[in-house]
C-alpha cells in the first residue's frame, strides 16, 4: 500500500482530488497547472494518461486527450511530469488514470517499475475490472502502488464483495451511470449508496463523475471521504487556450473556491 | 461428445481464445454484461428460442441462402471449382442480419426497451434497424461522419426503417469511433438498453455469441456441398474486418483439419503504405473495445486509424478468435488492396452477374491470384457475404464516372 495515500487519509478531513490530462494543452503548461493546483492545497492529484479511444470519457476529456496527443505526448512524458512534480512536492499522492492498453503496451512489469521509480502512488484503470486485473494487481502490490477499484451505481452486493477483495488505498465511487463530465447524481441516492458501501469496508470512499463546482463539493463531501473534480478544470483549459496566463489564474480561483467548499 | 483440443470448444469460461478475448469494460457495464452472458448460455440450449430464431431465419431472412457454382469464374481462372455461399441474398443484403436476429430475440427476452448499434458500411446498421422495426423497438445507430458520406444509400435505408442515426465526428470518424460512441451510450443507459454489436468482437460473450449466430452459414454449407459434390470443400475463403462472416463460414469446419482456410484483410493502399486495415498483418496485441486482440497501434499504444475503400473493413482491430486462429496458424491471413478489390468487383459483375459488396470483393481478389495453385479437382467455397448496391457510388467515384 502506498504510504502517501495512507498518510493523507489518516488526517481525517475530507480530501479534494483533481483530474487533469497529462500534457494538456502541452507538457509545460500541464505541469504549471499541476503546480497551481497543488499550491492551492488540493490533497490528491490524478493525472490522465491520454488515449486515442477514451470510451469512458465525455467530450471534454476526450478533447483534452486529443490536444495532448496532438502535441506529441508519450507515456514517458507522463512519467517526466510526475518526476517534475516530485521535485517540489514529495508528499501529495499522485494517481495515474487511464486505459489498459497504455499499460499493456509498455509491459506491466516495465510500467509499474517506472511508476515506483517516479513516485506514483496509485492507478485507476477504467477498463480493467477485478476479473482481468490480477497481473497488474500483483505487480503493483509488489511496488506499494495501490490499484484503485471503481464502484458504480450498477454494482450489487455480490459484485461489491469481488471488488473489495484486494482493494487498497481508497475506493472510487462513480456517482452516475455514464461518462465523465455529463449528468450529476441525485444527492439522496448517492448518500444512500455510499452509506451502504461503508457497511462493507473501512477503506476511504472518494466520489467522482459529474461533480462540477463548489456547490456539488459542498453537498457531496459531508458523506464521502473525498470528491474528484475533473471536467470543470479541463473546461477552463479548453476555454483559455489562447491565454495561458488567464488559464492558470482561472484554475487558481476555481480550485481555491472548491477547497473552501470542502472546509465548510 | 466433446473432442479433445477442439477449436470449437473455445472460448473458455472467462471468454478467452488462447490469450485473446476477455472482458475489458467500465465497471458500470460489468453487471449487465455478466447478465447478457447468463442469458446467452440459457438460450443456447433452449429449444423454444431455437425454434423462434429458425422461424424468422426461414420466413423473414430467407435462409438457407443458396450455394452457387460460379462456373464462368471457375473456367476463367482455370483452377479449382469455385462456389459462392450467397449470403448477399439474405434480407437486407448481407450476413449481418443472422446475428441481429439472434441478438434482438435475446434482448427481447431480457426485457430491454431500447437498441443501440454501431455501423461502418451501414450493413449492420440496416440489419439492426430492420429487426428493430420488425419487433417495434426504438433503434439508435452510431455511424462515423466519413462513413455516412460514403454509404449514403444505407443511411437512407436506416432512416426509412425508423432508426435514428447519430453522426460520430470524433477520431477517424469511422467504425472504431462509432463503437466508442455506442459504448458511451450503453454505459449511460445501461438499465434499459441492449447493444447489438455487429461483429465477433467486444467483451465476452459477444465474440462467441456473434460467431454462434453466424455459424448457420457454415452449417448450411456443409449440407449443401455434400449434396452438390458428395464431399467437403478443400478451401474456405472469406474477407475480414471484425471477422464475423469468416467465422460464420469457418467455425463449422475448424476441426476438419484437412480443410484449408484463408481470410482476407483489407490492405487499403498497400501494407507498406501505412494506410490499411490489416490488423493481423500489420498490428500487435492490445486492448480495445472490451477485448484483447491484434490492433493497429503506434509504438506508444495509441490506436491508429485504419484505411480501406470498404467501410465494412475499415477498422483497426479484429475479433479475438481470429487473433488466436492466426497465432495457431489454423487460418491463413492474406490481404488485398483497394485497387485489387475494385478489379475483383468488376470481374464478378461481368462474369457472374453478381454485384458483390466491396468487402467480399477483397476475398475474391485473393482467390483470383491463388486459384492457379489449386488443381481442377479441388473445391473452394467463398462467402459472398454482402451485395454491392451500397457501394455503387464509391465505385463510380473510383472509376471517375459521373452518375
Amino acid at each position: 500500500m502506498s504510504e502517501r495515500i495512507k498518510k493523507i487519509f489518516e488526517a481525517r478531513s475530507k480530501k479534494l482530488v483533481t483530474f487533469t490530462t497529462g500534457g494538456d494543452p502541452d507538457l509545460n503548461t500541464s505541469l504549471e497547472i499541476l503546480k497551481t493546483i497543488i499550491d492551492n492545497g488540493i490533497d490528491i492529484i490524478e493525472i490522465g494518461m491520454p488515449f486515442s479511444d477514451p470510451m469512458a470519457d465525455g467530450p471534454t476529456i476526450q478533447e483534452s486527450s486529443v490536444r495532448s496527443l496532438a502535441n506529441g505526448t508519450k507515456i514517458n512524458d507522463i512519467f517526466e511530469i510526475v518526476m517534475a512534480v516530485r521535485k517540489f512536492n514529495n508528499e501529495i499522492p499522485i494517481i495515474l488514470m487511464g486505459y489498459y492498453n497504455s499499460i499493456f503496451n509498455l509491459g506491466i512489469d516495465n510500467f509499474t517499475t517506472k511508476c515506483a521509480k517516479t513516485g506514483i502512488d496509485g492507478l485507476i484503470i477504467v477498463d480493467l475490472q477485478p476479473e482481468e486485473d490480477s497481473e497488474l494487481y500483483t505487480k503493483s502490490k509488489e511496488k506499494n502502488i495501490d490499484l484503485i477499484r471503481l464502484i458504480t451505481p450498477t454494482t450489487d452486493q455480490k459484485r461489491l464483495n469481488t471488488i473489495l477483495n484486494n482493494a487498497s488505498g481508497f475506493l472510487y465511487y462513480v456517482t452516475v451511470t455514464g461518462i465523465t463530465g455529463q449528468n450529476s447524481a441525485n444527492i439522496e441516492d448517492l448518500k444512500k449508496s455510499i452509506n451502504t458501501i461503508k457497511t462493507s469496508t473501512k477503506l476511504p470512499i472518494v466520489a467522482g463523475f459529474g461533480i462540477k463546482n463548489r456547490n456539488d463539493v459542498e453537498q457531496i463531501s459531508p458523506f464521502t471521504d473525498g470528491v474528484v473534480v475533473g471536467s470543470s478544470i479541463v473546461n477552463i483549459i479548453k476555454e483559455n487556450l489562447n491565454d495561458k496566463h488567464k488559464m492558470i489564474n482561472k484554475i487558481k480561483t476555481f480550485t481555491k473556491d472548491l477547497k473552501e467548499g470542502m472546509n465548510e | 461428445m466433446t473432442i479433445k483440443n477442439s477449436y470449437k470448444q473455445l472460448p473458455n469460461e472467462k471468454g478467452y481464445f488462447g490469450s485473446f478475448g476477455g472482458r475489458y469494460v467500465s465497471e458500470t457495464l460489468m453487471p449487465l454484461i455478466i447478465e447478457v452472458e447468463k442469458e446467452y448460455i440459457k438460450i443456447k440450449s433452449d429449444k423454444n428460442f431455437k425454434k423462434e430464431l429458425n422461424h424468422y431465419m426461414k420466413t423473414y431472412v430467407g435462409r438457407p441462402s443458396p450455394l452457387f457454382f460460379a462456373e464462368r469464374i471457375t473456367e476463367d481462372l482455370g483452377g479449382p471449382k469455385i462456389y459462392f455461399k450467397r449470403d448477399e441474398l439474405n434480407h437486407t443484403g448481407a450476413h449481418k442480419i443472422n446475428n441481429c436476429m439472434g441478438q434482438i430475440l435475446l434482448a427481447k427476452r431480457m426485457g430491454k426497451k431500447r437498441i443501440i448499434a454501431e455501423t461502418g458500411a451501414g450493413q449492420h446498421g440496416v440489419a439492426t434497424a430492420t429487426v428493430c422495426a420488425l419487433f417495434g423497438l426504438p433503434c439508435i445507430v452510431y455511424m462515423g461522419e466519413k462513413d455516412i458520406k460514403r454509404q449514403s444509400p444505407n443511411v437512407f435505408r436506416m432512416k426509412l426503417l425508423g432508426a435514428e442515426i447519430r453522426s460520430v465526428k470524433t477520431g477517424s470518424k469511422s467504425l472504431k469511433d462509432a463503437m466508442n460512441e455506442a459504448l458511451r451510450d450503453w454505459v449511460t443507459n445501461v438499465k434499459d438498453t441492449f447493444y447489438i454489436i455487429g461483429t465477433a468482437a467486444g467483451p465476452h460473450p459477444y465474440p462467441a455469441m456473434v460467431r454462434d449466430f453466424q455459424s448457420v452459414i457454415g452449417e448450411e454449407v456443409r449440407q449443401q456441398i455434400l449434396d452438390a459434390e458428395n464431399r467437403l470443400p478443400d478451401l474456405l475463403m472469406a474477407c475480414i474486418g471484425g471477422g464475423s462472416n469468416a467465422l460464420g463460414l469457418f467455425h463449422e469446419f475448424l476441426d476438419d483439419k484437412q480443410i484449408e482456410m484463408i481470410a482476407v484483410e483489407a490492405a487499403g493502399h498497400g501494407l507498406d503504405s501505412g494506410e490499411h486495415a490489416a490488423s493481423l498483418s500489420g498490428g500487435k496485441p492490445g486492448i480495445l473495445h472490451g477485448n484483447k486482440t491484434y490492433l493497429l497501434q503506434s509504438q506508444d499504444g495509441q490506436i491508429d486509424e485504419a484505411h480501406s475503400i470498404s467501410a465494412g473493413l475499415d477498422y483497426p482491430g479484429i475479433g479475438p478468435e481470429h487473433s488466436y486462429l492466426f497465432e495457431q496458424k489454423r487460418v491463413q491471413y492474406m490481404s488485398a488492396t483497394d485497387k485489387e478489390a475494385i478489379e475483383a468487383f468488376q470481374y464478378c459483375c461481368n462474369l457472374e452477374g453478381i454485384i458483390p459488396a466491396l468487402e467480399p470483393s477483397h476475398a475474391l481478389a485473393v482467390l483470383k491470384k491463388i486459384a492457379k495453385k489449386y488443381s481442377k479437382d479441388k473445391i473452394v467455397v467463398m462467402n459472398m457475404c454482402g451485395r454491392g448496391d451500397k457501394d455503387i457510388f464509391t465505385i463510380a467515384e473510383e472509376l471517375n464516372i459521373k452518375l
